[in-house]
């Protein structure tokens, strides 16, 4: 579709930013699964694995930031291409917050272990973590074929989050309120849960980019939103 | 109606008023405008409005008749015997090509800074008095010191060479002869300054300081300027045309121009990219 530069080292520091994206992506959606499954199955080592694997994605964020520099300052990038690496700048943050957000997952791992999640709130868990990843994992597939289009539905999409996670939030505080040995547990998933959303978040921050990388113009409007759980409120049956 | 909705209302009138006046107010209109030399098909069938008190920046690969298009501005083409012009450009609605104008008082309503600084062989005094003198400006000599004082003051020059203005004007660095020749169209009070690359031959500080003077007769004058330089364009212009094969491919706010230009054309030049 576009040209090639006549400078080629441009084309390739270019690639290079792109790539380490792709990589950066990668790893944060790997770091963001693992954290689920060893709250789920209270996999101690898997938690440690996510935990330590965060400073990759910390040293890619700041490589990435500093070839961008490095590369404005050498070829002073115009239109698209000074699209392309300020959206790099802005992605590489994006999934470095999520690969935070896995880790702060992960060490809840060793508190909840020894209660263990009952069985249908892991459900629920896994399923917000589900949905997503599904949206990271399709941002991170958008960032690779740069349509405008499908980055538009994918913020478009977040909502669903919002609104898996306001009826998860409602079920954790009726485990709660039932049996006050599950409020150690619950806490610590409410703050899983409202990470997880977190991570959509950021699925949706990275489809505005590409979006604005691939046409030139921010996204119209306010993303839709159905995060109710601010509002949320459940009373014990008298 | 509230104090903030009335506000809003007559910041929203506001806005509107401006904006049309901006669209009709032009200190040069080009229409289709064509260019010759000999069988060479140069320039063809460019249309566009120049706005008063502002910097257009006309870029495009060489060879692309920018430059031409430029030196039709003030017929600066009627020098080259194979050279035809055809078309209308017009300054303040009147037609620069129109048999009554003489080029000599055009060539003074639009001054032309050119790539390579070309100081009269005299003082630095007689460059910038040479043009005042002709047009006859000043009636006594204490006219004359205070027109080149002021140019050369305007053109950012003056406290660098007020203790020598008997010194020649080749004695000067690039970057201060180009200011000099700056200072020399600025003196018989022109209208419009036609800049033909005028800092390709400068140092990054010269240029610095060239653009710096452009930037502050911008709001005096109507300054068109050709470029090789994508950043000068985008730092000292308002508005950008892009010039390709003789045609004008598009035209647009500057800022528009340099992160997301409509024509696939102008994103391959600027970006340096195979057109």
């Amino acid at each position: 579709m576009t040209n090639s530069h006549i400078t080629s080292a441009y084309d390739e520091e270019l690639k290079y930013l792109t790539r380490r994206i792709s990589e950066m992506g990668g790893l944060a959606e790997q770091m963001a699964a693992d954290a689920v499954r060893a709250l789920v199955t209270g996999d101690a080592a898997l938690a440690q694995k996510v935990i330590s694997e965060d400073v990759v994605l910390d040293n890619a964020e700041r490589e990435i930031i500093d070839k961008a520099v490095v590369t404005i300052a050498k070829r002073q990038p115009m239109a698209a291409d000074l699209r392309e690496i300020m959206g790099a700048i802005r992605i590489a943050a994006d999934l470095e917050r999520v690969g935070d957000l896995g880790k702060n997952n992960a060490k809840r791992v060793i508190a909840i272990q020894q209660s263990g999640v009952p069985r249908a709130l892991a459900r629920g868990l896994e399923h917000l973590s589900e949905l997503a990843l599904m949206q990271l994992k399709e941002v991170l597939d958008v960032y690779a074929t740069r349509s405008a289009q499908k980055a538009e539905s994918i913020r478009d999409r977040d909502e669903e989050i919002d609104a898996m996670y306001t009826s998860l939030f409602r079920e954790l505080l009726t485990y709660m309120m039932e049996d006050p040995r599950n409020i150690t547990p619950c806490t610590h998933l409410l703050f899983c849960a409202k990470n997880l959303e977190r991570i959509g978040d950021h699925a949706t921050n990275i489809a505005e980019s590409i979006y604005y990388i691939t046409t030139g113009y921010q996204p119209e409007g306010e993303r839709p939103k159905h995060d109710d759980s601010v509002s949320v409120a459940v009373t014990p049956d008298a | 109606m509230n104090d903030a909705t009335m506000n809003n209302a007559l910041m929203s009138n506001v806005k509107t008023t401006t904006k049309a006046d901006v669209m009709t107010e032009s200190k040069i209109s080009a229409k289709n405008v064509q260019v010759f030399y000999g069988e060479k098909h140069a320039i063809k069938d460019v249309n566009i409005e120049i706005r008063p008190r502002s910097v257009t920046a006309f870029i495009g690969p060489s060879g692309c008749g920018k430059s031409t298009f430029l030196r039709c501005i003030n017929r600066m083409n009627d020098t080259i015997d194979i050279c035809r012009v055809e078309g209308d450009i017009a300054i303040d609605g009147e037609n620069v090509y129109d048999p009554k104008v003489d080029p000599v008082q055009l060539r003074a309503k639009v001054g032309m800074v050119f790539q390579k600084p070309n100081p009269f062989p005299k003082t630095i005094y007689e460059n910038v008095a040479y043009g005042p003198r002709i047009h006859g400006l000043a009636r006594k000599k204490s006219e004359m010191d205070e027109i080149v004082a002021t140019s050369l003051q305007k053109a950012g020059l003056w406290n660098e060479v007020k203790d020598r203005l008997d010194a020649p004007g080749t004695g000067l660095s690039g970057g201060q002869q180009q200011r000099l020749c700056i200072a020399r169209a600025v003196a018989v009070s022109p209208e419009v300054i036609l800049m033909d690359e005028p800092c390709s031959a400068l140092d990054p500080i010269a240029t610095a300081k060239v653009e710096e003077l452009i930037h502050e007769l911008r709001e005096n004058y109507t300054i068109v300027i050709v470029t090789h330089s994508m950043q000068q364009a985008a730092r000292v212009s308002q508005r950008t045309a892009m010039f390709h094969l003789g045609e004008l491919v598009e035209e647009d706010d500057t800022d528009k121009m340099f992160t997301n230009p409509n024509d696939q054309r102008t994103q391959d030049y600027i970006m340096g990219r195979f057109g």
